[in-house]
């Protein structure tokens, strides 16, 4: 084959899976950046025919080529409409990984970067001194001051957006220690549920009320000791390697119990980076075949519920509710209908649908904070479709996700409140009014 | 396109910023990559991109372009199957992107006024709600554009009974290549007079830009039923469709997959189809219940005497657009089958329908390449896809002759060069298959009455002039004389 000589690869792309797109165009309204940009570098053809065209050796990787691909929000919502089945979550997600060489990064985001997702994000424990002097921070009034103030606008604006992000503690912290938590009735299935990083700290409220939920619906909830973040927010920004190496400690950690317990999500982003285990593990010898049944046992907590039937209490809801996809429940792990028929389940509800649910919020993880202008460009038709739609509640499935629109609304200071279903779920158990 | 004129246009870089904006002019060299291609094989390389948001922004950068004598392409989607919207001789691309608002919508009079840029199915989307449809539905009406449908005369599954673009655009806004604005047809003038809106459906943007369009909505029907038949041979579905048509029956949707279709659909979207049928026919009937449900029944009882393997209806919206979702989805599935595939657009007499389909038979045999086809079966729309690897020596200029090949076969059977993606870059050499000198020098009056230049959308429709005896637009302009029509 003497053509194959000629053609320069990107050795990291797996050209069979490349070629399958026949830039048909169907992607492109399913495309968050593109229907905001209308650009057509930023849609998921035009990034895909860079690839090619860096791999077919007529275009460098130059910082305009990098651009593209970093615009991506990842949101995968092009997979689900590809008719030609190009799965794009792949192709990018390598080159994001492989391209990280070619970067000029600075130094203060480089250690940014070091600090954050290698030593942070990973790690509960200094994880948690964080999250906790963040708290500090807003309690105090410290932050009232700084706002006010305006002074981080002096250092610079990126900060000050940052500083705007700064998530709200719910309650105590849900820390996974291995325990148990038992339903009411007694011979009941145990089931084994992912704590995480960020959400288990900032959100232990409603990691609590997840458990309480799976609770009702008859499951034992085991938290295993020692697993920690999926790896997903690595994965994302091209750190395959640390992704792996938290790959394959949450492996070992949920194969303590029977292992053949589901393990039960409740963040969608994790979900599918754990439903995906078996890809990126698959050229590891010793966890290739292990990654492949862990990927198995992954279920999405709204999924679980609805195929458990779950019944809803008695307290009802009187309220108008939309549900905003979480682009990895939905294209991913192809979940759509579950949520909805959840949150319809529960008494008083109104359900109403969100025109352009199945458009990403902007948040795609750490994409709202590396890339503000755009998220938040992505983020504002989000908010003016939620507002047309009348909605009291919006109710979504992934912690990302729940923070974005949680600043949208706040910024856009309109009178909506963010709530996972398991919340809403919850709620009609434990409230009565 | 030489290096002083590539020079010349990116000179102009700094103006067209000034008139659309900055962030909306692109001339990096990975930008105008990814606006090298459209839906299928044909590549050129624009020198820039321009994203417009009004006609005034296009009727000044058309100004800007003729005064330096710059060829200009307009671009919808890049959904396009026959080259419409491919820069073949570089240039500036006028992407329709931002033109894409939905400006009014008159459920009274039944029409809407849009902007060119917006997508096929979000027009129907956003006038279901009140009772009503846009009834052409090109299978990429989820991505393709109204204004490229125009440049097209785009067809779809349902125009068997409600006809193509032309059929359902009133009037429109249009900027001419000297920069002026002006309305063809109805709505702002009355339609009296050249059909002008009649010529310029369908040129594929070599006439004039169009900038807003006033469309026909129908009201969406009382009672619809999908019917899906499948058939052992290509063959006995053939002669189904023959049989249907012959009865004097008009479905709303006539269309046939054969086999290497049915598995890349249900490889794609599961629609359910049985996948070892030789072919399926998708059969959708619409109005109101009574007579829907009558003209099933005569229809069943038709195909029932060619032997179906199986029979199968759809009564509700799902299950109708499950099995939609196969037919709309699998051109890109076949991307399933093949790196690339060859979609030919061509038409014959529906009576030669098994006699044509055996020749294309022959051919893939004889060329060892697999040829995929799907049809507009009801009103003879042969949709050929010849699949291989673009990537291999010698397999473009291959499948291409076949594709000649196959729009000879379609020609001498009686039918016509293209059903519904247009003439383009792809068939232009074709063209005196079915046109003498005289008719294409009577097309070429038509065009230099609208500019002598031939800056706009240059290089298509017309053949190229390689072949003996073809007369290529510059040549018949430079005939007629320029100014000659004055």
């Amino acid at each position: 084959m003497v053509e194959a000589q000629e053609i320069l690869k990107l050795p990291w792309l797996n050209e069979s899976e490349l070629y399958k797109c026949v830039h048909c165009g169907f992607c492109l309204q399913a495309c968050p950046t593109y229907l905001t940009t209308g650009l057509e570098t930023e849609s998921p053809r035009g990034r895909i025919a860079l690839m090619k065209a860096v791999n077919e050796g007529r275009l460098e990787i130059s910082d305009q080529v990098m651009r593209h691909w970093d615009l991506c929000i990842q949101c995968r919502a092009c997979e689900d409409v590809c008719p030609s089945g190009v799965p794009y979550g792949n192709l990018i997600e390598s080159t994001m990984d492989q391209i990280r060489d070619h970067r000029k990064i600075g130094f203060i985001p480089r250690l940014a970067y070091e600090i954050s997702l290698r030593h942070l994000i990973p790690n509960q424990r200094n994880l948690a001194i964080v999250v906790s002097m963040m708290n500090l921070y807003v309690k105090s009034g410290l932050q009232k001051v700084v706002r006010k103030t305006k002074i981080l606008k002096l250092i610079s604006k990126r900060f000050e957006r940052l500083e705007k992000m700064t998530p709200a503690v719910n309650g105590k912290f849900f820390r996974a220690e291995g325990q148990l938590y038992t339903a009411d009735v007694e011979g009941t299935e145990t089931i084994q549920m992912l704590s995480g990083c960020v959400m288990p700290l900032t959100q232990g409220n409603q990691m609590r009320a997840a458990v309480r939920t799976l609770n009702k619906a008859n499951k034992d909830v085991e938290v295993p000791l020692n697993q920690g973040c999926c790896g997903a927010i690595n994965s994302h920004v091209g750190d395959l390697g640390k992704a792996k190496e938290l790959a394959r400690a949450n492996i070992e950690a949920f194969s303590k119990g029977s292992g053949t317990e589901p393990i039960i999500v409740n963040s969608a982003g994790c979900g599918a980076r754990m439903r995906e285990y078996g890809h990126l593990l698959s050229d590891d010898p010793d966890y290739a075949s292990k990654a492949v049944d862990f990927s198995k046992r992954v279920v999405d907590i709204n999924e679980y519920l609805d195929q458990a039937k779950l019944q809803p209490g008695e307290t009802s809801i009187p309220k108008t509710v939309t549900y905003q996809d979480s682009c990895h429940l939905a294209n991913v792990q192809k979940v759509k209908d579950a949520p909805r028929n959840l949150i319809k389940s529960i008494d008083g509800i109104d359900f109403c649908e969100l025109k352009g649910s199945n458009i990403c919020c902007g948040a795609g993880g750490t994409y709202m904070i590396t890339e503000p202008e755009m998220s938040e460009a992505v983020l504002a038709e989000k908010i003016r479709n939620l507002v047309d739609s009348g909605a009291d509640i919006i109710a979504t499935a992934n912690p990302g996700c729940f923070m974005q629109l949680d600043n949208g609304i706040k910024a856009a200071g309109i009178n909506v409140e963010v709530k996972y279903v398991t919340d809403l779920l919850d709620e009609t158990y434990t409230k009565s009014k | 396109m030489s290096q002083s004129e590539l020079l010349e246009i990116k000179n102009l870089v700094p103006e067209l910023k000034n008139i659309v904006g900055s962030d909306y002019v692109l001339d990096d060299k990975a930008d105008l990559l990814v606006y090298e291609y459209d839906g299928s094989i044909d590549r050129g390389n624009p020198v820039v991109i321009v994203l417009p948001q009004s006609a005034t922004e296009i009727s000044s950068v058309l100004k800007l372009a003729r005064s330096h004598s710059i060829p200009v392409v307009a671009r919808g989607a890049g959904t396009g199957l026959s080259g419409g919207a491919i820069a073949e001789h570089g240039g500036i691309v006028i992407s329709m992107a931002r033109m894409n608002k939905i400006l009014e919508v008159n459920a009274d009079d039944r029409y809407a006024i849009v902007e060119p840029g917006v997508v096929n199915l979000d027009l129907s989307t956003h006038v279901g709600p009140q009772g009503l449809y846009y009834a052409p539905d090109p299978s990429s009406q989820r991505a393709c554009t109204i204004g490229g449908n125009i440049a097209e005369n785009s067809g779809g599954p349902h125009c068997l009974a409600y006809g193509v673009t032309t059929n359902h655009v009133l009037g429109m806004e249009v900027v001419l290549a000297d920069g002026s604005v002006t309305w063809f047809g109805e709505n702002e003038r009355d339609g009296i007079g050249y059909d002008l809106r009649g010529i310029t459906i369908g040129s594929e943007g070599t006439l004039a830009i169009v900038t807003k369009i006033s469309v026909r909505l129908l009201r969406s029907p009382e009672h619809v039923k999908t019917m899906l038949m499948a058939f052992e041979t290509i063959e006995d579905a053939s002669a189904a469709v023959t049989g249907i048509i012959g009865a004097g029956m008009v479905p709303a949707a006539l269309e046939m997959m054969d086999h290497f279709c049915i598995k890349a659909a249900e490889e794609a979207v599961g629609a359910g189809y049985p996948e070892g049928a030789g072919a399926v026919l998708l059969v959708e009937l619409d109005g109101l219940f009574e007579s829907v449900e009558e003209e099933s029944d005569e229809i069943e009882a038709i195909c029932r005497e060619f032997g179906p393997l199986e029979i199968r209806v759809a009564d509700d919206a799902m299950e109708r657009e499950k099995l939609w979702s196969g037919r709309k989805g699998v051109l890109g599935a076949l991307g399933r089958l093949a790196p690339n595939y060859y979609l030919v657009d061509g038409t014959i007499p529906r009576t030669k329908l098994v006699d044509v389909l055996k020749q294309i038979n022959e051919l893939s045999e004889r060329s060892g390449y697999p040829i995929a086809n799907l049809l507009h079966a009801g009103d003879g729309n042969l949709h050929p896809s010849i699949l291989f690897d673009e990537r291999k020596p010698g397999d473009v200029e291959n499948i291409l002759a076949i594709g000649a090949e196959i729009l000879r076969i379609c020609v001498e059977s009686g039918g016509v060069l293209s059903g519904e993606h247009g003439i383009g870059l792809e068939k232009q050499d074709q063209m005196p298959l079915m046109f003498s000198d005289e008719d294409m020098a009577t097309m070429s009056l038509l065009k230099i009455a609208f500019e002598t230049e031939d800056l706009l959308n240059p290089g298509k429709v017309f053949p190229t002039g390689a072949g003996c005896g073809d007369i290529s637009q510059a040549r018949a302009i430079a005939r007629v004389g320029p100014g000659a029509y004055i």
